[in-house]
């Protein structure tokens, strides 16, 4: 018996470190798949970057510049090197954890992130807290009030949120609200009397003017927030609406809600606890690509607004060939997403039980 | 049956929620106020920005950065171009064989750091530029200063005399201009060699800080957002405005709703609809500044028809001039067709040519071209660069000359222009300093037309071979006596508007929308000699 209970133990142990190893396999996996993806996504936008016919010295330099300057500078930053050389430099400097310097800031790309993603950040995240806010109850509206007034509304915005350009509509925002009804400040993050007065901890104005308790600064920084916000949360409600309705509507035809609705439950909790339960995984996954579509930066927005947001800063980095800060800002962006990928995976184990 | 959406406690947070977003979304704006009286808010473009070392400099708005915040041996006249004021030079001599300047230094000057100004650290600075060889080292090397020999060339005598000596003769005029612009800025020496690392002149340290003496000291400088400066109360002079902020505003239809609103001061890139309306609103005022900035076509002479002379003037009696000015920039730029701006030594304010399409087509069918032929035009995609390369094309199809625009954006544009690889380019040219020099080496000069040219000038990227013009700038830049000088320079503008690959249409005018009660914004034809000295608010 003894002989057998050991037998047993022992199979038991085998099984149970095969699921270790089989854990461990799929966290080296899932590790390698990561570096797989940074790698790619720094190699395209490397080779992509060093293809366009930008000259990065003409930024650093001016078109005055002497030849022998022109040839000392392309020397010093490792231009002269083979493509592939260079590359390997870089990846081996992201791994010692220096993204290199900006060409066009003179600042060490980290800090040049460090200060214009959390600007998008705070902006996204906002807007995107409106757009749930209100994009998901009304598009659950429309769909149970379906060729009502309501669902009209409804379609009327998704139009618009598909159609009107955001640099126009940011315009006649800014002239409405900022410059014939004076209910928000205008560009910028903050007005010239109020910046500087907070320590940056978050890098979120707002977060940061709490943390400090200095409430006009606060408010100061609300006022010209809100404005790009609401114009973002306009697309967003747009896009949130019109799916949340076509995913509502598709669940309000299914033979459950008919039996749900014999069985005498109210409409609430029809409506709220089946039907709606039912697209919380789906609809996760829309507002995920959402957010993250608005954590890249919108570009028009932040030039309308003047908003030092890594949108604009990536594009001027392009534009200029500044291939550290491309690079930089292009980790950051794509480690977003798969931040957000993981967390939105996460939340499916919440909301769906076959995912557990 | 009515459906209910929703119930109890969900249903209430939803609306509360709702209703607090709705609030946000009224707006939290504190009361209206405008900027304090000691403070001027000036919405501009920083994105120009790459480092703040006067040594490294070369783009337009980072040189008002450093004309407000370092001094220099001596500032250009701006109501008299011919003369020059001392900044910490208090004399200057030149030597009788014409190549030695040498100036004297002012006593008790400081920086902002405190140190002291000395003769040393003006030498210095003027080495240092040189030696760094980076953009702002073009323009010394005008003068013939180098890294090769700038320890030899630039001197201190004693503790308040430096001698600078040129590698030739020059017009002295010319010579002061070159130490009177930003590269020549005087830096404190003792700061930056104690941030310098290895060999680098403290350039590291200063692309993010200032170390200068000017009338402004850097508080702040947030890379494409702002830049704060503070009055330096040791300054030589009394200083009105206690805190500047520039404010990165890139849209203009952004700047003129905060010039209205009164969250800015000053606004510099208004565009000409904006400006009307504000100038027809008449609540803010306008000041109009030609700028020493032109606008042209040119026409590489590596393409066989744009390189005869023939085709080069039909193309200049073909452009609508008054036509594109009137209808695309009648605020923002003047017609101008040689190659001096307005204002500087020796221009010719004249404007030979005019759209005479019987005239082209007489000069295309001499040509050898009378149906025209097919080009390719390079062209940025900013404003108004798009417009009128658009309208260009437009005229330049009534003489059968078919055009296809290349839009880029302007790095790339430069990229393939300084390579010689385009057909047609719409460019500027910007002086370096109010030196017609500036200008007559850009447009009037090349000295070696190969591929492997060290003097990649207009001239040259457009293939144009000019020995005996190239002599002429020369001879102009030696020429001692002004008079003579603006005679020669008048007669080379003459013989280029005859001759020429270069289609100049147009000069910059600087428009600058101010708030009533603002004063004493000094704008000059370069940014570099824009002053915020005399800056008072009511």
């Amino acid at each position: 018996m003894a002989a057998q209970l050991t037998a047993f133990q022992r199979l038991q142990g085998v099984l149970a470190r095969h699921a270790g190893v089989r854990r461990t396999w799929l966290l080296v996996r899932w590790l390698l798949m990561l570096a797989v993806t940074f790698v790619g996504l720094l190699g395209v936008t490397f080779f992509i970057g060093r293809k366009i016919p930008i000259d990065p010295l003409l930024a650093m330099l001016g078109e005055r510049a002497s030849a022998q300057a022109y040839a000392a500078a392309r020397v010093a930053l490792g231009l002269d090197k083979p493509l592939i050389v260079q590359f390997l430099i870089y990846v081996r400097d992201v791994l010692h954890g220096n993204l290199g310097m900006s060409l066009l800031t003179s600042n060490p790309v980290i800090d040049d992130i460090k200060r214009v993603f959390p600007a998008t950040l705070e902006l996204a995240t906002l807007s995107t807290f409106i757009g749930i806010v209100i994009g998901v109850p009304l598009g659950v509206a429309a769909a149970v009030r379906h060729n009502r007034w309501i669902d009209h509304v409804a379609r009327f915005i998704g139009l618009a949120g598909s159609s009107l350009p955001v640099f126009w509509l940011a315009l006649m925002g800014l002239l409405l609200f900022y410059a014939k009804l004076h209910w928000v400040s205008g560009p910028g993050r903050i007005d010239p009397l109020y910046d500087g007065l907070v320590d940056t901890r978050t890098g979120s104005l707002l977060v940061d003017s709490i943390l400090a308790g200095e409430w006009d600064v606060f408010k100061n920084a609300l006022s010209h927030i809100v404005l790009p916000a609401a114009i973002l949360a306009f697309y967003s409600i747009a896009y949130l609406s019109r799916m949340t309705r076509s995913f509502m509507l598709e669940q309000l035809s299914q033979e459950y809600i008919v039996t749900a609705r014999a069985m005498g439950l109210s409409e609430s909790r029809v409506i709220w606890r089946h039907a709606f339960g039912n697209i919380a995984v789906p609809l996760l996954t829309v507002i995920a690509l959402a957010y993250s579509y608005l954590l890249e930066g919108s570009v028009l927005t932040e030039i309308v607004f003047a908003w030092p947001g890594i949108g604009s800063y990536l594009t001027g980095a392009l534009l200029n060939a500044d291939m550290n800060a491309v690079l930089g800002s292009t980790l950051v962006i794509g480690a977003t997403f798969i931040t957000l990928n993981l967390l939105t995976d996460a939340l499916y184990r919440v909301f769906d039980p076959r995912a557990r | 049956m009515k459906r209910v959406l929703c119930n109890g406690v969900l249903c209430k947070a939803l609306a509360a929620i709702a209703a607090a977003s709705v609030l946000m979304l009224a707006g939290t704006r504190m009361a209206e106020a405008a900027t304090p009286k000691d403070m001027l808010v000036m919405a501009t473009l920083l994105d120009e920005f790459t480092t703040l070392d006067p040594g490294e400099i070369y783009e337009l708005v980072p040189q008002e950065y450093v004309a407000n915040t370092y001094d220099r041996l001596i500032r250009v006249d701006l109501k008299d171009p011919a003369r020059f004021n001392g900044d910490v030079a208090q004399s200057w001599a030149v030597s009788a064989d014409g190549l030695t300047f040498t100036f004297k230094i002012r006593s008790g000057l400081k920086f902002h750091s405190g140190n002291p100004l000395t003769a040393d650290d003006v030498a210095w600075s003027i080495q240092r530029t040189a030696l760094l060889d980076k953009g702002a080292a073009a323009v010394l090397a005008g003068i013939g200063l180098t890294k090769e020999n700038a320890l030899q060339n630039v001197k201190k005598i004693d503790d308040s005399t430096i001698s600078i000596t040129t590698d030739q003769k020059y017009a002295p005029t010319f010579v002061l201009n070159v130490l009177g612009s930003w590269p020549a800025s005087v830096l404190d020496r003792k700061l930056l060699e104690s941030h310098a690392k290895g060999n680098d002149f403290g350039n590291e340290w200063l692309k993010t800080n200032e170390a200068g003496s000017g009338a402004y000291k850097l508080v702040k400088w947030t890379a494409n957002d702002s830049i704060v400066l503070q009055r330096f109360d040791g300054y030589r002079m009394p200083l009105a405005m206690k805190r500047i902020v520039m404010r990165h505003v890139p849209e203009a239809s952004s700047q003129r709703l905060m010039i209205e609103n009164s969250d800015i001061d000053v606004a510099r890139d208004l565009s000409p609809d904006d400006l009307d309306t504000l100038t027809k609103k008449g609540t803010i005022r306008v000041t109009s500044v030609p700028q020493a900035t032109l606008m042209y076509l040119g026409l590489n002479n590596k393409n066989p028809n744009l390189a005869k002379p023939d085709v080069q003037e039909a193309m200049k009696w073909l452009i609508d001039y008054n036509g594109i000015q009137h209808n695309i920039v009648r605020t923002t730029y003047k017609v101008h067709e040689t190659f001096l701006p307005e204002g500087f030594l020796g221009a010719l304010n004249t404007n030979p040519y005019h759209q005479d399409v019987a005239k082209a087509k007489a000069l295309l069918a001499k040509a050898g071209v009378p149906n025209g032929f097919t080009v390719k035009m390079d062209v940025r995609n900013d404003s108004p660069y798009g417009e009128i390369a658009q309208a260009v094309q437009a005229n330049l199809a009534l003489g059968g000359i078919k055009v296809e625009l290349i839009s880029s954006d302007n790095k790339q544009t430069l990229g393939k222009y300084r390579a010689r690889q385009h057909d047609i380019y719409i460019g500027e040219w910007s002086a370096d300093y109010i030196d017609p020099h500036s200008n007559a080496q850009g447009f009037a000069w090349n000295p070696d037309n190969s591929d492997k040219s060290s003097f990649k000038m207009l001239a040259w990227r457009n293939s144009w071979d000019i020995p005996q013009l190239t002599k002429e700038t020369q001879a102009a830049l030696e020429e001692s006596s002004t008079a003579k000088r603006a005679q020669r320079y008048e007669a080379m503008q003459k013989e280029f508007l005859a001759n020429s690959p270069f289609v100049i249409m147009f000069q910059k005018v600087s428009q600058v929308a101010v708030r009533p009660g603002v004063t004493g914004l000094e704008v000059g034809p370069i940014f570099d000699l824009v002053s915020y000295r005399d800056l008072k608010k009511q």
